[in-house]
């Protein structure tokens, strides 16, 4: 028994220098290479720069919302609501967010408020919605924005994120390109 | 056809497409065969026995195999503890983050040791650089520690009668190093070019386009998520693990790590089939596995899609699926269909919160975690697999009235009081952990009700589902349970070790003891175990011993809540 103790500790310490050390840095090398360096994709508009992958919190009726999270789009702490499907007060949370959307989308069908508006997301940031989740808000900002409901239309289309090679996957849209191309539309 | 039940079909498609090669090469690295990874392994192998101290010919018995395994796991065990509980202090810390305390850094510690990754903890606030490598070493060596394990057993199983079995060492650092490192490299390349970070720089802050002000945490996410998909291990860089769309960009990368979690689970099936030269005895078992592994999926999948009937009842249409702690670029049949694939193995990443599915989904992602052998974890998932054939080679000689033999060994008393301890170590972990709690909650609810982030049946599940994951080593959760309090903390810490060991030990004694007999050839008596009569067996034994051990406790939580709701 004694004798795999020296073993265990030097081959243990090997393996942290490998696979902590030097696997690490051959992935910081790689890193350089990759989009933005590794430090995580973004977008630049009007000279600002914006995380791509991180979903921002849209609740000013002039852009399209974004999903609920159950932590206010925070990226400095991420998670889910973790309520259950059967859970009254998750329930009424859901009640509350489908009528605060009926108030601030006059004239919408409550039956075609797609599930992906009035539920939190697993993350809290996520950074799309569904297609049928932009259409439904057209409306709204067409009249706040005093846009044309068809060029609103167009950017959907536009910003519409196909499936994976047009097969496997779901369509979405990156809310935060909408709205970007959403202010380029209202300043032309 | 729906892009998302093609989606599905396609990663399911293709990870058949590789396990087959790959458990080709995994059994070549087994009976040390030449590969053409050898100019590259052979050297760097050399320098790891050489740094170590190891001599990788000296041959090993069954008994010294499992205290080489036991005594260098401890050895891990301790370092991590140390590393958990002075972060704040050590190096790589750009976010200042703290230490952990004793009984948190205990969970977690036997939590990564153990292959399981339960997280009470969340990444981005609850560890620093320093301790999300020192995790990843984990990650990489408790896989390797599983595979090399499974390489005994298989070794024990050929057709000879023998003491002895092999290098543990040799062993554990071929699956590191031949394995695992080549596949988390293909796979951390893919993730990093998507858009997964990999810095070692600290959170950034950003105005959004609305004008907030957030902090986004960053950090060595690709290298580590590689390696966390394909050991098994499943612990996220942040909490929300790969629902995260830093850790999970899209749904090229959801491919990517959903094929990782069940790539080498079921490669090692194919690997058993080159190691025995018995092609059909594998593709008896992954029959068997791949069956319960159906039934398990296509509810699940279907339930997901058809939506959450509550709010349903509120006029919702449901034509998106239930989305509550889903992310839309996976999708509900994507969800779902990781949520199976992580919980069969005992990998444990989510890429949705498996609290907020719905009531069908949460049982079958307990039942897989209760079974935990189809696919089963790297390694260990065939050991638990192998617990059910010897039962099963039992039950069936009693029926047919032969002497039980599997592959040319008589199975006798001994092996078999150890295989049907080991069948019935899992469920008295999960129930009597269950009860406990459920007796604590019930008994001074102003001490533990804070808890439960769900009332009623789901609650109940969530405490279930914690046991559960913990005692299959996954380390998924019902992540509303408040479970960062001692008795949690501790609790599943024990289980997990308990769960962890006494199952590697049980089937090695018995692979052991059985290589250590004399080998009968097989005769016009023996009954055949690569047919599908025997495979039926096998799944049958499985449905029994879970159907009995835990039927009452999947009433009392997701059954009784499909039916409330219905």
């Amino acid at each position: 028994m004694k004798s795999n103790i020296a073993p265990a500790i030097r081959l243990t310490l090997v393996c942290a220098v490998f696979f902590s050390g030097i696997y690490t840095m051959v992935f910081l090398g790689i890193a350089k290479l990759a989009p933005n360096k590794g430090r995580g994709e973004v977008i630049s508009s009007n000279g600002k720069t914006y995380y791509a992958n991180i979903g921002q919190k849209f609740t000013e009726d002039r852009y399209f919302w974004s999903r609920p999270s159950a932590v206010g789009y925070n990226a400095a702490g991420a998670g889910g609501s973790n309520k259950g499907p059967s859970n009254a007060d998750y329930l009424k949370d859901v009640a509350a967010r489908i009528d605060t959307f009926l108030v601030h989308n006059p004239g919408v069908d409550k039956s075609s408020i797609p599930s992906d508006l009035v539920t939190a997301s697993g993350s809290g940031l996520d950074p799309d919605i569904s297609v049928q989740a932009a259409r439904i808000q057209i409306k709204r900002i067409a009249a706040i924005r005093k846009l044309n409901e068809a060029n609103l239309d167009e950017i959907i289309t536009a910003n519409t994120k196909k499936p994976l090679i047009g097969l496997f996957g779901t369509e979405r849209i990156n809310v935060l390109q909408l709205n970007i191309a959403l202010d380029k539309l209202s300043n032309h | 056809m729906n892009t998302e039940i093609l989606g599905i079909i396609f990663m399911y498609g293709l990870l058949l497409l590789l396990a087959i090669p790959l458990g080709r090469y995994i059994g070549k690295i087994f009976n040390y065969e030449q590969t053409w990874l050898d100019r590259i392994f052979n050297p760097l192998d050399k320098l790891f026995y050489k740094l170590g101290g190891i001599n990788p010919d000296k041959q090993m018995n069954w008994k010294q195999h499992l205290v080489a395994l036991l005594i260098i796991n401890l050895c891990w065990f301790l370092i991590c503890m140390f590393v958990l509980t002075n972060m704040s202090w050590l190096p790589l810390n750009p976010d200042g983050n703290p230490s952990m305390s004793g009984d948190l850094a205990f969970n977690t510690a036997v939590s990564f040791v153990t292959n399981t990754n339960l997280q009470h903890y969340s990444g981005e606030s609850g560890l620093s650089y320093m301790g999300q490598l020192t995790l990843m070493l984990w990650q990489f060596i408790s896989a390797a520690t599983g595979i090399a394990i499974c390489a005994v057993v298989f070794n024990a199983m050929k057709e000879r009668t023998t003491d002895v079995l092999g290098n543990f060492y040799s062993y554990f650092v071929r699956s590191a190093t031949r394995i695992l490192l080549p596949l988390a490299f293909v796979v951390g390349v893919i993730l990093l070019f998507n858009g997964t970070p990999m810095t070692m720089e600290g959170k950034d802050t950003m105005v959004t386009l609305q004008g907030d002000t957030v902090q986004v945490s960053r950090g060595p996410v690709a290298a580590f998520v590689a390696i966390k998909q394909l050991g098994t291990n499943g612990g996220g860089f942040y909490g929300p693990n790969s629902a995260h769309p830093l850790e999970n960009t899209n749904y090229l990368t959801n491919i990517a790590q959903t094929v990782s979690i069940i790539l080498i689970p079921m490669a090692m099936i194919f690997a058993l089939g080159y190691v025995l030269k018995r092609r059909k005895l594998a593709w008896t078992i992954f029959g068997v596995m791949t069956i319960g592994f159906l039934f398990l999926l296509i509810p699940s999948v279907v339930s997901e899609m058809n939506g959450n009937p509550a709010i349903a009842k509120m006029g919702i249409m449901q034509q998106l699926g239930s989305m509550e702690g889903k992310e839309v670029r996976f999708g509900p049949a994507a969800s779902a269909y990781w949520a199976i694939n992580t919980t069969v193995t005992s990998n444990g990443s989510v890429n949705a919160m498996h609290d907020s599915m719905t009531a069908p989904t949460g049982m079958f992602t307990l039942l897989g975690m209760m079974i935990n052998c189809f696919y089963g974890g790297v390694g260990v998932g065939f050991l638990n697999f192998y617990i059910f054939i010897i039962l099963a080679v039992f039950v069936s000689g009693l029926m047919v009235g032969r002497t039980p033999e599997f592959l040319g060994k008589k199975i006798e008393a001994r092996e078999m009081k150890i295989a049907m301890l080991i069948a019935l170590l899992h469920p008295f972990l999960i129930l009597t952990g269950t009860a406990i709690a459920s007796h604590l909650y019930a008994h001074d609810p102003a001490a533990y009700a804070g808890w439960l982030n769900n009332p009623g049946y789901h609650g109940f599940s969530e405490m279930l589902y914690e046991f559960t994951s913990s005692s299959a080593n996954n380390g998924s959760g019902f992540e509303g349970l408040g479970d960062n309090t001692p008795f949690w903390n501790i609790a599943c810490g024990l289980v997990m070790i308990i769960a962890r060991y006494i199952p590697i030990i049980g089937p090695v004694a018995i692979a052991g003891i059985l290589a250590n007999k004399k080998y009968i050839p097989e005769g016009a008596g023996t009954l055949k175990t690569d047919t599908g009569t025997f495979g039926i067996m096998t799944f049958a034994v499985i449905f029994i011993v879970a159907a009995l051990s835990f039927f009452p406790a999947l009433a009392l939580g997701p059954i009784a809540e499909y039916f409330g709701m219905k």
